[in-house]
C-alpha cells in the first residue's frame, strides 16, 4: 500500500473505531443519569419479564 | 393484548391525571440498554453497509471522502438519529402516533414514514430471501464459471425488459418465491413474539454473529493476493474532490441512508425504552457502530475486489463494485476463485442474511406500531395482519421474472426522494414551523448522560434540510430529463413516480380514521422545566 493510502485507513480506524470505542467506555462509565427528575415511573406492568410470571 | 397509552400511566404515577387501569395492558419495552442497542445496530447495519458504501467511497474522492463522510456523520447521522430519538422516546408512540403529539396534523407525516417503510419492506424481503437462496447455493458454488448469468439467468430468470419485452408479468420464478414465504413467515415470527422476545432476542444473536462472521471474512480478505492493490483504490485519497460538491452529497446521503433515519425505525425504537433511559449515550454507540461496519466492509470487500482483479488481470474500476450486482455477481466470483471457498460464500451471504433480516425486523416494526396504536389492535392481530398484507404484495411484485426491474425502480425512488423528502418535513415542521427544538433538546439533556449543545438546533434546522432540499431537487431535475436506468417512460411513471405518489395518498388516507386508543398522555420530564422549588410549595402535583 502506498504511504497516503495508509495514513488514509489509519484515521479513518482511528477516527471511527476509535469513536465506537470512546463512546462504549463513556457509556459503561456511566450508563444512566442518577439525577433525574421526579416521575416518568413507568408502571410496573410494562416489565414484560414480570408479567409472564405474575400470576 | 390491546394497545394500551402508557403516557396515560406515566402521567397518573406523577399525579397529573386518573385513569383506571385495570385492563389495559402495558406498552412493551426492551429490557435494557443492551438490547435496545443491539436493535438499533440490526437496523442501522443492513445491506447498504456492506455493499454500499464501498463504492460510494471509492466514486467519491477514495481516502478524501473520509473527510466529508465524517464531517456528514457529526453534522446530519447524529443529529437526526438524536431528533428520531427524542421525538420516540418523548411522545411514546410509534411514527404516527409521536408526530400526532407534535402537532395534530403531523400524524400524515408518521404514516408518510410508514408508507416508506410499507414499500421497502416488501422488496428489501426479497433481497433476504435472495441472500438465503445463495447461501445455499454457496456450499456447493452452484453458480459455477458464469456468476452473471447464474444470478439473473437460472436464479431470476429475469425476462429482457428491453424494448418492447415485458414490464410485468406475473411468471412467478419457484427459487425465489419459496425463499421470499420463508422469509416472510420468519419476519412475521419474530414480530408477533413482541419487543422483547422478537425484535430484541433476534438481534441479540443475529448482531454478535454477524460481527464475528463477517470480521472472520475481512481477515481472510486482508490475506490474499491483490488486496493490497484493492485497499489502495479504496483509501488512495484525490483531494480535488473535497472541492466538488457532489462529493458532500454524496457523503451526506451514504450517512443518512445507513443510519436508518427519518423513516420512523429509530423512532419506533426509542418508544420502546423506558421514560428514565439514557438516550444520547448509547445513540452515539449505534451511531459508530453503524459507521465502523461500514469501515469494516469496506476494507473486506475492496481487499476481495482487489484480489478478483489480479487473479482476472483487470482493474477494480472493471468490476461491479457495488449494489445488487456486488453482492450476487462479483462476490460468488470472488467465492469461485478463493481457496476455501464455499465456506467463505456462507460467511459472506450469511452476513447478508442476518445483515438484511434484522433491518427487515425493524422496517415492519414500525408499520406493526403504528397499527396496533391507531386501530387498538393486538400485537398478534396487527403483525398477522401486515405479514399476510405486505407478503402477498411481496410475493406478487419481486417472486416473478421482472422482479428485479420493480425493485430497482420503488428502491430508486423510495429511497432519493421519499425518504429525502420525509427528513425535510421533519426538520421543516417540528424544527421550524412547530419549534419543537428546545423542548426535544431538553428531552435529551434530562434524561441522557451526552449533553446536546445548541449546536444541534444548527445541524437538525438548517445543515441537514439544506443539504437535503439539495439532494431532493437534484434528484427530481434528474429523474424528469433523464428517465432512470433508461426504463420505459410509461413503466416509470407507474412504478417509480406511482410509488412516490402512494406514500402521500397512504399518508392522507391512514390519517383520516379516528384513534380507537386511549388519549390521555402527559410528556415526562414537563417542559418548560419545572422549578423544584415551585413543585414543593404544591402548584404543581
Amino acid at each position: 500500500m502506498t504511504t497516503e493510502s495508509i495514513l488514509m485507513m489509519a484515521v479513518a480506524m482511528v477516527i471511527i473505531w476509535g469513536g465506537l470505542i470512546v463512546s462504549i467506555v463513556a457509556l459503561r462509565a456511566r450508563p444512566e443519569r442518577d439525577d433525574l427528575p421526579p416521575g416518568g415511573v413507568d408502571d410496573h406492568r410494562q416489565d414484560a419479564g414480570i408479567i409472564e410470571h405474575d400470576t | 393484548m390491546t394497545w394500551f397509552d402508557s403516557r396515560a400511566i406515566d402521567a397518573e404515577a406523577v399525579g397529573l391525571v386518573s385513569t383506571d387501569n385495570t385492563t389495559a395492558a402495558p406498552r412493551e419495552q426492551f429490557t435494557g440498554q443492551v438490547g435496545f442497542i443491539l436493535s438499533a445496530i440490526g437496523s442501522a447495519v443492513g445491506l447498504g453497509n456492506i455493499w454500499r458504501f464501498p463504492g460510494v467511497a471509492y466514486e467519491n474522492g477514495g481516502g478524501a471522502f473520509m473527510v466529508p463522510y465524517l464531517v456528514a456523520l457529526l453534522t446530519a447521522g447524529i443529529p437526526i438519529l438524536f431528533l428520531d430519538y427524542a421525538l420516540g422516546h418523548r411522545f411514546r408512540g410509534g411514527a404516527p402516533q409521536a408526530f400526532r403529539r407534535v402537532k395534530g396534523w403531523l400524524e400524515s407525516l408518521g404514516w408518510f414514514q410508514v408508507m416508506i417503510c410499507v414499500l421497502i419492506a416488501v422488496y428489501y424481503a426479497a433481497v433476504v430471501a435472495w441472500a438465503a437462496s445463495f447461501f445455499v447455493y454457496s456450499f456447493g458454488l452452484d453458480w459455477g464459471d458464469d456468476a452473471a448469468a447464474f444470478f439473473v439467468g437460472e436464479h431470476l430468470q429475469l425476462a429482457d425488459v428491453g424494448g418492447a419485452d415485458p414490464w410485468l408479468t406475473f411468471d412467478f420464478v419457484a427459487a425465489v418465491l419459496i425463499p421470499l414465504v420463508l422469509v416472510w413467515v420468519a419476519v412475521v415470527a419474530v414480530l408477533a413474539a413482541g419487543v422483547v422476545k422478537g425484535v430484541q432476542r433476534a438481534n441479540v444473536v443475529f448482531i454478535p454473529l454477524l460481527i464475528v462472521a463477517f470480521g472472520i471474512l475481512v481477515v481472510r480478505s486482508l490475506f490474499l493476493e491483490g488486496a493490497v492493490d484493492g485497499l489502495n483504490v479504496l483509501f488512495t485519497p484525490d483531494w480535488s474532490a473535497l472541492g466538488d460538491p457532489s462529493v458532500w452529497i454524496a457523503a451526506y446521503g451514504q450517512i443518512f441512508f445507513s443510519l436508518s433515519v427519518a423513516f420512523g425505525i429509530m423512532i419506533t425504537y426509542a418508544s420502546y425504552r423506558r421514560r428514565r433511559s439514557n438516550m444520547t449515550g448509547p445513540g452515539l454507540v449505534v451511531a459508530f457502530s453503524n459507521s465502523g461496519f461500514e469501515l469494516l466492509a469496506g476494507i473486506g470487500v475492496f481487499s476481495a475486489l482487489g484480489f478478483l482483479a489480479s487473479q482476472q488481470g483487470v482493474t477494480v474500476a472493471d468490476l461491479n463494485f457495488q449494489g445488487v450486482l456486488l453482492a450476487f455477481v462479483t462476490f460468488p466470483t470472488i467465492v469461485t476463485e478463493m481457496p476455501g471457498g464455499a465456506f467463505f460464500g456462507a460467511l459472506f451471504f450469511g452476513s447478508l442474511v442476518m445483515a438484511g433480516f434484522t433491518s427487515l425486523v425493524s422496517i415492519l416494526q414500525v408499520v406493526s406500531a403504528a397499527v396496533q396504536e391507531k386501530f387498538a389492535l393486538s400485537r398478534r392481530a396487527a403483525t398477522l395482519g401486515m405479514g399476510l398484507t405486505l407478503g402477498v404484495v411481496s410475493v406478487l411484485g419481486f417472486s416473478t421474472t421482472t422482479g428485479l426491474i420493480l425493485l430497482d425502480t420503488v428502491d430508486a425512488f423510495v429511497n432519493n426522494i421519499g425518504i429525502v423528502a420525509s427528513a425535510i418535513f421533519m426538520c421543516v415542521f417540528v424544527i421550524w414551523l412547530y419549534r419543537s427544538g428546545p423542548e426535544l433538546r431538553h428531552h435529551l439533556n434530562t434524561v441522557s448522560t451526552f449533553q446536546v449543545g445548541r449546536w444541534w438546533y444548527v445541524c437538525v434546522g438548517a445543515i441537514v434540510p439544506v443539504m437535503l432540499i439539495v439532494m431532493l431537487v437534484q434528484y427530481v431535475i434528474t429523474r424528469i430529463n433523464e428517465p432512470y436506468e433508461d426504463y420505459d417512460t410509461t413503466y416509470l411513471l407507474y412504478a417509480g413516480w406511482g410509488s412516490v405518489a402512494l406514500l402521500f395518498v397512504g399518508a392522507i388516507v391512514f390519517s383520516l380514521p379516528r384513534w380507537r386508543s386511549r388519549e390521555e398522555f402527559t410528556a415526562w420530564p414537563p417542559y418548560p422545566p419545572v422549578d423544584a422549588a415551585t413543585e414543593q410549595k404544591g402548584f404543581i402535583r
